[in-house]
């Protein structure tokens, strides 16, 4: 297989920089827009000015140290490229974008979707919430798919 | 109604009054705020029109400018149903090419209308909208024309959020870009908005010290001449989907991705139930994954590139759902009896060739066609502005200079008319031809220091690998521009 450019499919190696173990368990914002497009209001969005931009069209870096997991850049992304991973013991915390019906409640069982939308394992809803007319969902899911899950499908 | 969208994730289609009409002698209902080819698509019928050879016409462009769904309603032929709003009652028919011609309606003439302004902006699109809005800013008095029955062009389409800059409204939705836009353009007293109407010719009148056009003005299926005398215009209407060329391309079902676009997210109605998109392409990319949100099935893209041409961001976000996107693919013909019953798409070689062997049949009632856009340029053509081809611009466009203005004096071009780009530039594109307009006529509150201002965002905009075509498009119609100056 190709690759992203091809496929529309990001493996690991294409992100900018990844988050240690250490920076996980704190819970950071990994972004995965890795193009150069003319594209900034995560930069504006931060509130703690932990994410940065060369120029306008430059990809966002985010500084791990300085984030504070609080998702705004999440509710603002246009691309849906951002997203909050957090890792708790054996469990791993995902906040994403999500933009379709029905929206799952807290405490829901939701399958758990890799980034070309293969069932990789089962989440427990965590928190829902709507921000910039956006709703962001935390899924639990096995700290093993921390990296690997990008989106949730409903049962219901 | 099988094809109405009932819920959406983003746009609220409940509570809209039910209103009944007539297709064919037969009584069915839409809703308020529906158009008449939306109402009619809703309830499943596909067949609007009838080509001069008595082939199958269907919904295409959705905005009025392909003419694929013209219909008889109330008697009068020709009616660009996928614009005109549905009304309680009417009587819609099925036309063939044996359509009469339209009556003379001698009254329509005769009880003209005049309007006398500074500036005429023809479009009211994101391009359209910021141009009025900056004129009237600076003190010129605006007419705003447009086609449709709503002001935002295709703004009001775009439910997905916008890219650029916090001065673009960046991370907001394409929607709620055009709520704010109409506001502020109807807030502003400067601004006299006329909507369903058509700009549709440039006359001479020895009486005006300026350009006259000629507007038709929709009412009730009827239309009405005004006159109008301005001393500049701004020419923003747009661009048109492209066709492709493949056998079965004109069968009800296959759309433009924009069209499709205006099916779903204006009037809350599915295009059919499974769709194979063609082109990767930002458009083909961001319609996908709104059919998704529509409840619609999206089978695949193929895209004949070898690369995905879109935002990688827009193409991961389908890709999660599971919709796959085949490059060096293309469709090679569509085939069904009265619409769309399938497609066979085939991989192409390095040389874009269809490799032998690779046809595969993709069962789908809709496919839809994101293959470019091309510039509407006709009003200019009209206007007797020097043209230029420029491939990277979308085709044939007026040349112009970075004010916006063409090599007629007082003639303002902005957005995709201007050169095929995206709706961020459009916006900011038509702010400086509404400053650049106000500024000839004298008006001049901060217009200096913020035509600079916008010009240098623009170039901020453009400076990225996706601002490559149009920047080479815009570098080639000043160097027409500058070629053309020599030669006076």
């Amino acid at each position: 297989m190709g690759g992203y450019e091809e496929t529309g499919v990001l493996s690991l190696d294409d992100l900018l920089n990844i988050p240690s173990e250490k920076q996980l368990e704190k819970g950071v914002a990994i972004s995965e827009c890795i193009q150069n497009i003319p594209c900034n209001p995560c930069v504006d969005a931060c509130s703690v000015d932990a994410i940065s931009m060369k120029d306008i069209n430059s990809p966002p870096v985010v500084d791990y140290d300085r984030c504070t997991a609080c998702g705004n850049c999440v509710a603002v992304c246009p691309g849906l490229a951002l997203f909050i991973v957090k890792i708790k013991e054996d469990k791993a915390w995902i906040t994403l974008p999500y933009e379709f019906l029905p929206i799952p409640e807290k405490n829901d069982t939701v399958d758990a979707l890799d980034r070309e939308g293969n069932i990789v394992g089962e989440g427990k809803i965590i928190r829902v919430r709507k921000q910039n007319s956006t709703w962001i969902i935390t899924v639990e899911v096995d700290r093993s798919l921390a990296m690997i899950v990008r989106n949730i499908r409903c049962r219901r | 109604m099988h094809l109405r969208i009932r819920e959406h994730p983003i746009i609220d289609f409940s509570g809209r009054e039910k209103i009944s009409f007539y297709f064919n002698g037969e009584k069915i209902v839409g809703y308020k705020g529906d158009s008449i080819a939306s109402a009619i698509h809703a309830s499943g019928v596909k067949r609007l029109s009838e080509s001069l050879k008595g082939r199958h016409r269907g919904f295409f462009c959705g905005i009025g400018k392909c003419s694929s769904c013209l219909m008889t309603v109330n008697g009068i032929p020709n009616i660009r149903t996928c614009i005109a709003p549905l009304q309680e009652d009417i009587n819609v028919e099925t036309q063939s090419k044996s359509v009469p011609w339209p009556k003379v309606d001698y009254d329509a003439w005769e009880d003209g209308l005049n309007i006398e302004v500074d500036i005429l902006v023809v479009g009211a699109g994101p391009a359209g909208l910021s141009a009025s809005i900056e004129a009237a800013k600076q003190g010129a008095t605006v007419l705003l024309v447009d086609e449709n029955p709503r002001v935002g062009g295709q703004l009001i389409k775009q439910t997905h959020k916008f890219f650029g800059s916090k001065h673009e409204k960046a991370g907001i939705r394409g929607v709620d870009i055009a709520k704010d836009l109409e506001r502020e353009a109807r807030d502003h007293s400067n601004i006299k908005i006329l909507l369903e109407s058509t700009v549709f010719g440039v006359y001479e009148d020895p009486s005006y010290n300026g350009f006259t056009f000629g507007v038709m003005k929709r009412e009730n299926y009827k239309s009405r001449l005004v006159k109008v005398h301005c001393k500049e215009v701004i020419i923003s209407v747009g661009a048109m989907e492209n066709m492709l060329l493949f056998p079965g391309n004109d069968l009800p079902g296959v759309y433009g991705a924009g069209g499709v676009q205006t099916l779903m997210n204006v009037y809350g109605v599915k295009p059919g139930n499974k769709v194979l998109m063609v082109g990767a392409g930002n458009v083909g990319l961001i319609v996908s994954y709104q059919l998704l949100q529509a409840g619609v099935d999206v089978d695949r893209v193929v895209e004949a590139a070898p690369i995905i041409g879109g935002y990688h961001v827009h193409a991961a976000k389908l890709r999660r759902f599971g919709v796959p996107i085949y490059t060096s693919h293309s469709i090679k013909e569509v085939y069904g009896n009265d619409c769309v019953e399938g497609a066979f798409v085939v991989e192409l070689d390095e040389n874009w060739q269809p490799i032998e062997g690779s046809e595969e049949n993709v069962e789908c009632d809709t496919v839809c066609l994101a293959v470019g856009l091309t510039p509407s340029t006709r009003l200019l053509e009209q206007l007797h502005v020097e043209m230029a081809d420029i491939p990277e611009a979308g085709g044939r466009v007026a040349i112009h200079d970075e004010y916006m203005e063409t090599s007629v004096r007082g003639v303002y071009v902005s957005g995709d008319s201007s050169g095929i780009e995206e709706a961020s530039t459009a916006m900011i594109e038509g702010k400086i031809s509404g400053i650049s307009a106000a500024l000839a006529l004298g008006y001049n509150r901060d217009a200096e220091e913020l035509r600079k201002e916008y010009i240098e965002r623009l170039e901020k905009l453009r400076a990225g690998p996706f601002g490559e075509k149009p920047r080479i498009a815009k570098r080639k119609i000043l160097e027409e521009w500058r070629r053309y100056h020599g030669r006076l």
